[in-house]
């Protein structure tokens, strides 16, 4: 299985754990993942506030390297996952938007028909891959780890059709396959507040903080998330923790828990660059680390 | 006791082609459809901080007033969840509609001058514009600049704690050909035939 | 009267109808309570006594208990009277030795106080205990019931009434007050959700209506009496004079062009939007094509003098200024009453203008304006003669509002949209509806909603506070001003309109109690006609025989009309297809004994059902014709007439039980 890789700019800073961890996983299953020749920022949500034509424009800049090479897109990062599922979705949908873009293409000498299949790597894994071989693969099940699954909003909505838009489960199935124990979450698909943490904190954080909480009420040992932004804000602002007792909450990427089911070594998971630290956790829980 | 704000509204105060304008973004073409139930509302997170929810921008948009939709920080408080989007009964993309709302308010000024939202989405814009990709902790930084709006909220910590994981890096992330994206973006018309922002 | 001896049996069953009664009344307690009284030999509670094990128990009990005497305690007789009785029989005794004791709505659901409602229980089944030993056995009489139907009221719904059962071979009488029929629906431009044309839809039935062999149809006239009963109805119709010999017009016109006078009177189908002249035709497609003349109006019939030009130009010789009413009495069997409905009069909400603004307008008066055939010919030009930019559309006008019309008028939303659609397409101007809530509960109703949202009508929710001239602004001035709280957007809004379109409700017409009387029916509090149960017995009424449809029961639109027709139509058929229908044997008769001849009943018969046996100088009474009204028993000096199921013993054993404990 060979993929084109979109790591996007938060993978590249401060998400650097989840490609990390990415790259090693699929190495483990045999995927290979071949970066994307000089890709540019999607345009995120920020971008398509401002200008609609250039913020499609920019992202399908992205979806004409990967056609030209045939091979699927694979995007970890939610925003990114959007972003250009929506992009080649409306210039499939509307024609003026695909005149515009495939004009404005035409100058970096890009040609685009609309082919690219765009994966996020959670389908692949459980969708492709299967969890038969997810499970062959773990050496050291994640037993007695209660995780709650956290989605959040973008991966599933609204544009993906693996799985439910409010009430997915393919993580769930996922990490139970690596022996984990998944508890009840009711905000696996609430948003974490999203940019709102760097530009509005006391709303952004708030929102972030409710879904620690409520994953700590539910019993939930971590949280596992599948969006850099997401573990950013539930990782980074669990300080400003409102409410009489204090909450902490160790965060990861769900390719960090595949590893290490997997036994690879907690460098090569990106393990120490948590705020909230996660080995004691998984000392606690006797999880095995390599 | 608060100050007395009369609100009464006249006609004269409606755009009359608003609505239509902001149906010809793509994805908006249902607006009209919005029958009022307040799903969208409801199943907001940020809501409870918007001057006007969800709805009633809807509401606003379609009637045509214009002013009172695009000064209103409901907008900028959309954080592209899109719960709202999958779970409106009459198929009315409210995310899309947000967003040629935001575009519009920018295009026209009329957004406050130093909300930080709008801000970061200008800086964004720019950077991307410049270096191809971003690079997260120079747009903070930027922002912190224009806004300051992390003064009193404790960022230090979270800054020395990025720093202590290795996650602060100032190194710029760029693409190697950037020169080439630009060219691209400007061929590409700005938006309505209006000024364009950057 | 005298009882032949014998043991009374009786068999008590209390029924506690799931929680209806028994979670207010203790069932058991009264069984053991009714064990006590004389004459019980059985006496029982059961979950439901309805249900076909509850029936089966009490005819067991007859067959094996011997019981000769039945009281059952539930619901209203109303109910399940019927069902008991044939229960009774089941077990082999004649049905008219059951009494039943409502316990339900006279008891558990009006009561709270457990122990209260339990005595007052004891004390009901007591007085029935001990008035069931004095029934005796009666039988049902029979009726035969005359085919013929009478339909009162020719619009949509007596149309539809009256070509079903003419087709089904049945001899129809439709009498029709206006001189044409079609009724509202002929009026109206388009009908909702389909946007077809009334006319298109409507004219069509109407002339099968004037040329269906099985139908009379009497325009211009009206029910003046009613006598009899089911299956055998007298009914007198007044033909008022049309001063036209209706055989002989074929509605050439000729008269109306020669009449001397100017077009100056209000035209009633046009809503008084044009005039007309006192001879005339109300619309193109009325049915009969037969002019009428206005006694009020027409100068010959109101001073004698007039050159009569009308008369000349008619070479049929069809005018006939001596025309008088004539009666006409015929006899039916069964009768449906479709009189259909007023609309709300706008001038009682005067914040609203109509009346005082002339730009405003009623629905009804929109369907006129944008009608093709209508006063302008479909052009929307208002009253002013200018053509409106915005028009403003105001729902829930007499409806929805204590201190007019309580109800929801169910039709107002539906029409406003159409109207919004039909005026947006007639004239290009902005429209707006006022609305409290958007109700459209019908086929395809909610999609029609969804294309006018799309076709960008504002929709304002709000009811409109008022209607004025009143300008706060240049944009104001010269215009009619709505002030509202958009209550979406939560601020009050002012919104300079052209064109004001009030969304009247609809209201029992005003003869309504008139037309109860007559028909001896029933109205509920609103003024529409009640129907015998609102969910089971919709076009029944409680007297037999009499059915209702249409919006003369309740506001409803034309399907549900058509809907309520054919089911009327189908009553009528059930009843004339049985041939025959059962009476409950509650008629009056005389004891010859003591009769003393006096007469003094024979006047006082409301239905002339005595008459005087001048050999044995004694009242005799038709049992065909009696009703059991009970006037003639309590008349009697001397206690001489006795009525079935209400006897002198029946009644006062009842009352001196039922207050026993007092």
């Amino acid at each position: 299985m060979k993929f084109s890789y979109f790591p996007g700019c938060s993978l590249k800073g401060m998400g650097g754990a989840y490609e990390t961890s990415l790259i090693a996983v699929m190495e483990a299953l045999s995927v290979q993942l071949e970066e994307l020749d000089d890709w540019n920022c999607c345009g995120a949500t920020a971008y398509m506030s401002v200008d609609e034509s250039k913020a499609f424009t920019l992202a399908a800049r992205n979806l004409a390297i990967a056609e030209k090479k045939t091979d699927d897109l694979l995007a970890p990062c939610a925003a990114c996952f959007l972003v250009l599922q929506k992009t080649q979705k409306y210039i499939k949908d509307y024609p003026e938007v695909g005149r515009v873009v495939r004009e404005s293409l035409r100058a970096g000498g890009y040609d685009y028909a609309g082919s690219t299949r765009i994966r996020h790597p959670l389908d692949v894994i459980v969708n492709d891959i299967g969890l038969d071989t997810i499970k062959k693969t773990v050496k050291h099940p994640l037993k007695g780890l209660k995780i709650a699954p956290y989605y959040g909003c973008q991966v599933v909505r609204p544009y993906a059709t693996f799985d439910h838009q409010d009430y997915p489960v393919t993580m769930d199935n996922l990490l139970k396959a690596l022996g984990a124990d998944v508890v009840h979450y009711p905000l696996k698909t609430k948003c974490c507040g999203g940019s709102l943490t760097g530009t509005l904190p006391e709303v952004g954080a708030r929102l972030s903080n409710i879904l620690i909480r409520e994953a700590k009420r539910q019993g939930a040992d971590l949280i596992t998330t599948l969006c850099p932004l997401c573990f950013f804000n539930l990782d980074s602002y669990q300080d400003k923790m409102e409410g009489p007792e204090k909450i902490t909450m160790p965060i990861t990427y769900f390719t960090q828990l595949m590893g290490l089911a997997f036994g690879m070594p907690s460098s090569k998971l990106g393990l120490k660059r948590h705020i909230i630290p996660i080995l004691p956790i998984l000392k606690e829980r006797q999880v095995a680390i390599a | 006791m608060s100050k007395i704000r009369r609100t009464i509204k006249y006609e004269s105060e409606r755009d009359g082609t608003f609505a239509e304008e902001i149906m010809a973004s793509p994805g908006c073409e249902d607006l009209l459809g919005c029958f009022q139930c307040g799903t969208c509302s409801g199943v907001c997170p940020l809501s409870i901080y918007m001057d006007h929810t969800p709805r009633q921008i809807i509401y606003l948009t379609r009637q045509g007033f214009k002013d009172e939709v695009l000064r209103s920080n409901t907008i900028w408080l959309c954080a592209s969840c899109y719960a709202c989007y999958v779970d409106c009964p009459k198929t009315v993309h409210i995310t899309d509609v947000m967003y040629a709302l935001k575009q519009r308010a920018i295009r026209e000024g009329l957004y406050p001058s130093r909300f930080p939202i709008p801000v970061l989405a200008r800086e964004f814009y720019k950077m991307v514009r410049g270096k191809g990709r971003l690079t997260e902790t120079w747009l903070v930084v930027r922002l912190l600049l224009k806004t300051n709006i992390f003064k009193g909220f404790g960022m230090w910590r979270l800054g020395l704690g990025l720093l202590r994981t290795g996650r602060f890096s100032l190194a710029v992330e760029s693409m190697k050909h950037p020169e080439e994206l630009r060219r691209i973006l400007d061929a590409s018309p700005a938006q309505h035939g209006k000024k364009e922002v950057a | 009267m005298t009882e032949k001896k014998e043991e009374i049996r009786t068999g008590f069953y209390i029924c506690h109808c799931g929680h209806n009664i028994g979670s207010v009344v203790d069932c058991p307690a009264v069984v053991e309570y009714v064990k006590g009284l004389p004459g019980i030999a059985v006496s029982r509670d059961y979950k439901y006594m309805c249900s076909d094990p509850g029936q089966e128990l009490i005819a067991q009990d007859i067959r094996e208990q011997k019981l000769n005497r039945i009281v059952v305690a539930s619901c209203s007789p109303l109910l399940h009277e019927e069902t008991f009785r044939k229960a009774t029989s089941m077990g082999g005794l004649n049905p008219f030795y059951f009494q039943m004791v409502n316990i339900r709505e006279h008891d558990s659901w009006v009561h709270t106080d457990k122990n209260a409602a339990t005595e007052k229980a004891m004390d009901m089944a007591r007085a029935a205990v001990a008035r069931v030993r004095f029934h005796r056995a009666l039988e049902k009489k029979k009726a035969p019931i005359h085919p013929d139907v009478l339909i009162v009221g020719a619009g949509i719904a007596g149309i539809h009434a009256a070509l079903t059962l003419a087709n089904a071979g049945k001899k129809v009488y439709l009498v029709e007050r206006e001189p044409t029929i079609g009724g509202h629906m002929a009026m109206f431009d388009k009908t909702f959700p389909t946007l077809d044309c009334a006319a298109c839809i409507l004219t069509p039935k109407m002339s099968s209506v004037k040329n269906h062999p099985n139908i009379t149809m009497w325009t211009y006239s009206e029910v003046t009496s009613v006598d009899g009963y089911v299956g055998n109805f007298t009914i007198k119709v007044r033909h008022k004079p049309r001063y036209i010999i209706e055989d002989l017009c074929v509605g050439c016109m000729a008269c109306i062009d020669a009449c001397v006078f100017k077009q100056k009177f209000e035209d009633e189908f046009n809503q008084g939007l044009s005039k007309r002249k006192p001879v005339y035709i109300p619309f193109p497609q009325a049915t009969p094509q037969v002019v009428v003349i206005d006694p009020e109006q027409c100068l010959k019939l109101k001073t004698g003098k007039c050159k009569e030009s009308c008369a000349e130009a008619c070479d049929r010789k069809a005018i006939d200024f001596n025309q008088k009413e004539t009666i006409e009495e015929i006899k039916v069997g069964t009768v449906i009453i479709s009189t259909g409905f007023k609309s709300f009069d706008a001038k009682k909400l005067p914040q609203y203008g109509w009346g005082i603004y002339p730009n405003v307008y009623t629905a009804l008066e929109i369907e006129r304006l944008v009608n093709a055939s209508g006063p302008t010919g479909g052009d929307v030009v208002m009253r002013d003669g200018k053509h409106p930019k915005r028009i403003g559309i105001i729902h829930c006008v007499g409806s929805r509002d204590e201190s007019t019309n309580k109800w929801c008028s169910r039709v107002c939303c539906m029409y406003s949209l159409k109207l919004a659609h039909l005026l947006h397409e007639h004239s290009e101007a902005e429209i707006y509806n006022f609305y409290i809530d958007m109700r459209t509960p019908g086929k395809s109703y909610e999609e029609f909603y969804d294309r006018l949202l799309k076709e960008g009508v504002n929709f304002v929710r709000g009811r409109v506070a008022e209607i004025t001239d009143w300008a706060m602004n240049k944009d104001e001035e010269d215009h009619l001003v709505i002030r509202v709280e958009d209550t979406l957007a939560g601020f009050v809004r002012r919104i300079p309109v052209d064109m004001v379109v009030l969304a009247t409700g609809l209201e029992a017409r005003e003869d309504a109690q008139d037309v109860r009387r007559l028909f001896n029916i029933g109205c509920g509090g609103e003024g529409f006609f009640m129907e015998r149960h609102p969910k089971l017995a919709p076009v029944d009424t409680f007297t037999e025989g009499i059915f209702i449809a249409g919006a003369c029961q309740g506001p409803k639109d034309i399907p549900d009309t058509v809907a309520q027709a054919g089911a009327a139509a189908a009553q009528c058929l059930a009843l004339i297809d049985a041939g025959a229908i059962e009476l409950e044997p509650n008629t009056a008769f005389i004891d010859e004994q003591s009769c003393s001849g006096c007469k003094s009943c024979i006047s006082l018969c409301p239905y002339t059902a005595i008459t005087f046996d001048a050999v044995k100088k004694k009242a005799v009474i038709n049992e065909a014709l009696c009703k059991g009204c009970g006037t003639c028993v309590g008349a009697c000096p001397s206690s001489s007439i006795i009525q079935n199921l209400y006897e002198d013993d029946q009644i006062f054993t009842e009352i001196e039980e039922v207050l026993a404990h007092v």
